[in-house]
């Protein structure tokens, strides 16, 4: 025991893709403030381990809030109740004593579940592969500054790049849309010199796997705004939309 | 006598590198669209590797286990890279580039791979601000650069803290451009498993998907191991969970010799350890020390709060020490200086094993600075702090931000707690010169090989050897092998070897399941990171070092006739890849025991407490152990030595002196 933090847990099991899920409650007790959310689930885990049972499988690596791998659904929020918080870098001082809390993957039909809390979020592979970059060949670069670039320009590409493809913005979705990802990288890269030539093809490219991977469309709630843990703006959606449109008038 | 080539080429160190690519084999393309490359890992070794050999025209499959590449331990980077541009035209150039890091590096780095490094330093900023990589810059749209522990000149190029990051989503673009144009096939949540060698060389691996838990074989007429480093061996470490030591350690025992294993860098900053739940450790960046001043309370067991310690009951023991240096000396040596003062007892804390690391003198000075620049007058001490703090929020709010949200403590009104953490492993697969390992066709990149870091790394000098290995080495390297590879046909993974090296696998996985043991893999993994921090870690000694041997061993044992493995192997188990990869460790750590105990000397991130000086500096002993430690496997707890020289022919080799 090493702190005094009771807690009911109702977590979304489910052994495969092929099988149906459903909801099992845990109780965990002597949870410490300062164990991290996921090492609470840790100390869930390993009580199940000794008494012979499945532990819950979850996705994650760096638990340091940057490689976008963890993704709970709690209570009813992704990465739970703080604002720039993923799930791995919320603490256990975020919860009261006795509280139940209830645990579920990303839903979405493009991130179906593969166990328990852990989705299938390739989709995203598939949307930068289609057009999420600059066509460079390596040794093909010039001198790196003899390309100025405004600080600000800078910034606000820097603002968009910081998405790390974790798809709490397509759980948050009530159409579980994927614009949110799509127009960061759109964003970064229309808002840099070096991505201009290729600015009207990355827009068609992108939107267009993104449809085909069978994300909603976006009814502007903000809600993929106010979950987002890296402050990716709304304004990368409408930005997105005029390249969009623009490259669609233009072609063809 | 020895085995070992490294294949250094000819001529004046400046040469050798521009010689060689002028005169190194080629292969047409034609060639090229036949041989095939299996890459296992995707940071920024595996990336830009896998990008730049497809873009030539090879065929190449990439492997990790994450659920996306974009997730490699590399994304997690903070600080920044380096590269010898001058751009802040302070003096710097390629030869001073090479001459810090082997300096840097305690005299314990090849001379010819390090001046390549340096060399290549430039392309790689160019390369990927090409791909787009938002870099910070000033307001003239240059980049800018800050400076960075063990060095006099500003080089470090960055995109806020996160650069790491932004550097592996640029390598990321040109690999997943490569997938969607078919010249690359992926293979997320995979685990290689075992290295396939047919007639002494590898042409292959043994890959279990992770999802369905089905074993696969993968034929490449070259396999490239870009699977990172092996700090977890320790447990608590800032490494990913998942980062572990399987790929290489499964290459050592088909042959691959692992070099200098005992070289381990622990990082002076780092949040402390808050108890026994704790499942890894977080890095405060070494920017930080730019403006924190480390200290400790003058007075043993002090129970005062730090904001009420006078400043004169204060040891600011890093500026007392290495005056020259002060807060900026090397990470191996603040490191060496916070345990020596927690272990004499003046720790902070609730744990006793912590030092402070303090913004209250920055703040002031800073909201001094900025006062006079708005031209205010008689501000108030409170106006001053809250503008003070303004600033240093700017500089370091994502980290401040961080350091509140772990620990529950506000770093702008009290002192940060930090204490070292292990952090990055220099040691590695041996390679020669064209990164090939002594397998032939099996290659080591990135943290993965011991290749430049010596026996100590300096900031900013891992992204930017991974990312030289990917997109400006290997892509020449591997003509020298493949060059005489064009007639080799792409073997049947139905062949002996194949289905030999499945069998193996398949056979450790059941023995795995079948044990069903009382206790699970974390238990054992925690035992051997204690026996490691403790007797392998910071500072090593004999008896320590011969006891810790013993204690693996034994742990060993009992993990193999104790762990429990729940579930099924035909289904995603993390547990099951928990095991696989601590068994793995419980090897590891006792060949880094074996090297720390054969070294003889102190050097960089290596202290054998035999070795010191007077006033308690690491001692090395050049004349006896300037030489690479290469150990061949031979069979369990079985290795031997292989010693490669190091020649110093354009450095003069010293006393690293900070003070
Ligand atoms: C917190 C932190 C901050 C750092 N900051 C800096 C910094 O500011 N500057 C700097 O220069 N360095 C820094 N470093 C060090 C640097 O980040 C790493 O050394 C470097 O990124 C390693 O890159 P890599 O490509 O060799 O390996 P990694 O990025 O670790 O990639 C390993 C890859 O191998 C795969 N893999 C591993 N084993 C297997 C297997 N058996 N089967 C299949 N796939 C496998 C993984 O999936 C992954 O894709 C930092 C390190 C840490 C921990
Ligand atoms: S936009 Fe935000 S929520 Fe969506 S994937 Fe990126 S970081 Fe995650
Ligand atoms: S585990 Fe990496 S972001 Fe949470």
């Amino acid at each position: 025991m090493e702190g005094n933090l009771n807690l009911t847990l109702k977590i979304w099991r489910q052994k495969n893709a092929q099988t149906a899920g459903k909801f099992e409650t845990y109780q965990v007790s002597g949870i410490s403030e300062d164990m991290s959310f996921l090492e609470m689930i840790d100390v869930l885990n390993n009580r199940l381990i000794e008494e012979g049972d499945d532990p819950v499988a979850f996705d994650h690596d760096c638990r340091e809030g940057i490689c976008g791998m963890c993704s709970m659904y709690i209570n009813g929020r992704p990465h739970g109740p703080n604002k720039g918080v993923t799930t791995c870098q919320l603490h256990m001082r975020s919860f009261q004593d006795g509280q139940t809390i209830t645990i579920e993957p990303w839903r979405a039909e493009a991130f179906p579940v593969i166990k328990d809390l852990v989705v299938n979020r390739s989709a995203f592979d598939r949307i930068i592969a289609a057009g999420g970059f600059i066509s460079v060949n390596t040794g093909n670069a010039q001198d790196a500054n003899s390309l100025p670039i405004p600080k600000d320009h800078a910034d606000d590409a820097f603002a968009a790049a910081a998405c790390i493809g974790c798809g709490a913005c397509v759980a948050a979705c009530k159409n579980a849309s994927a614009m949110l990802f799509t127009s960061a990288k759109i964003s970064q890269l229309a808002l840099l010199p070096q991505g201009q030539a290729e600015r009207a093809k990355r827009a068609e490219a992108m939107v267009a796997q993104m449809d085909e991977e069978g994300f909603g469309a976006c009814s502007n709630t903000g809600a993929c705004e106010a979950e987002c843990p890296k402050g990716i703006s709304l304004e990368n959606i409408a930005r997105m939309n005029r390249e969009y449109f623009s490259a669609v008038f233009t072609s063809k | 006598m020895t085995k070992l080539d490294a294949k250094i080429p000819e001529g004046s160190l400046a040469e050798k590198w521009t010689k060689y690519r002028s005169s190194v084999s080629l292969v047409n393309p034609a060639n090229k669209r036949n041989l095939e490359v299996v890459i296992v890992g995707s940071g920024l070794a595996g990336a830009s590797a896998a990008a730049s050999l497809a873009e030539l025209g090879y065929k190449v499959k990439v492997f990790c286990f994450q659920d996306s590449p974009r997730r490699a331990h590399s994304i997690a980077a903070q600080g920044g890279i380096n590269a010898a541009k001058n751009y802040q035209n302070d003096g710097d150039s390629i030869f001073r580039l090479f001459y810090d890091t082997i300096k840097g590096g305690d005299y314990r780095a090849r001379e010819a791979n390090v001046h390549r490094l340096a060399e290549v330093s430039g392309n790689i900023i160019d390369q990927c601000v090409a791909q787009g990589v938002p870099f910070a810059r000033e307001y003239g749209g240059l980049l800018s650069n800050r400076s960075f522990g063990g060095t006099q000149v500003q080089r470090t190029f960055y995109a806020a803290g996160q650069t790491g990051q932004q550097l592996l989503l640029g390598a990321y673009s040109a690999l997943q451009r490569q997938v969607g144009m078919g010249n690359v096939q992926l293979y997320a949540r995979h685990e290689m498993l075992d290295v396939v060698v047919v007639d002494g060389k590898a042409r292959g691996i043994i890959a279990r998907n992770l999802v369905s838990g089905e074993l696969e074989r993968h034929f490449g007429h070259a396999v490239l191991l870009c699977t990172g480093g092996y700090g977890n061996v320790f447990y608590l470490s800032t490494n990913a969970m998942g980062s572990n030591v399987t790929a290489a350690w499964k290459a050592h025992k088909k042959g691959a010799f692992f070099a200098n294993p005992c070289y381990t860098q622990i990082h002076p900053t780092c949040i402390p350890v808050s108890g026994d739940h704790q499942s890894k450790l977080t890095l405060m960046s070494e920017s930080l020390r730019n403006d924190g001043r480390i200290w400790v309370p003058k007075k043993k067991d002090d129970p005062r709060k730090a904001n009420e310690i006078p400043e004169d009951e204060r040891d600011y023991y890093l500026e007392r020490r290495y005056p020259a240096f002060g807060n900026l000396v090397p990470r191996d040596i603040a490191s060496r200086a916070a345990k020596e003062r927690c272990d004499a007892g003046y720790g902070v804390g609730a744990s006793k094993m912590a030092v402070y690391l303090d913004f209250a003198a920055a703040i002031i000075r800073y909201g001094k600075a900025e006062a006079n620049k708005r031209n205010l007058h008689q501000v108030s001490d409170e106006e001053i702090q809250a503008l003070g703090k303004e600033v240093v929020k700017e500089k370091y709010g994502n980290l401040f931000d961080m350091y509140k949200q772990i620990t529950g403590e506000d770093p702008y009104e009290q002192p940060m707690r930090i204490y070292p953490a292990v952090h990055y492993t220099m040691g590695g697969l041996w390679v020669d010169y064209n990164l090939m390992t002594t397998v032939p066709g099996l290659y080591a990149l990135g943290e993965a090989n011991f290749s430049d870091h010596g026996a100590n790394r300096l900031g900013a000098s891992a992204l930017m050897q991974g990312l030289a290995d990917g997109y400006f080495v290997i892509p020449y390297t591997i003509g020298a092998y493949l060059a005489s590879e064009i007639r080799t046909p792409a073997l049947s993974t139905d062949s002996e070897a194949f289905v030999n090296a499945e069998k193996a696998v398949q056979e450790q996985i059941d023995k795995l399941m079948s044990i069903k043991g009382t206790k699970s893999v974390d238990y054992f993994h925690k035992k051997l990171g204690l026996i490691m921090w403790n007797k392998c870690g910071m500072a090593r000694n004999e008896e320590g070092l011969k006891m810790a041997i013993a204690e693996i061993q034994e742990l060993r044992k009992e993990f193999w006739s104790d762990v429990r493995i729940p579930g099924e192997a035909n289904n995603l188990n993390p547990e099951l890849e928990k095991a696989g990869r601590v068994a793995d460790f419980l090897e590891l750590g006792e060949l880094m025991c074996k090297d720390a105990l054969e070294r003889n000397e102190s050097c960089g991130g290596h202290f054998r407490e035999e070795y010191q000086t007077e006033d308690g500096e690491a001692l090395r002993d050049d004349e006896n152990f300037a030489y690479v430690a290469a150990w061949e496997y031979l069979s369990e707890s079985k290795f031997e030595l292989h010693k490669e020289e190091l020649k110093f022919e354009n450095i003069k080799i010293a006393q690293r002196s900070y003070k």
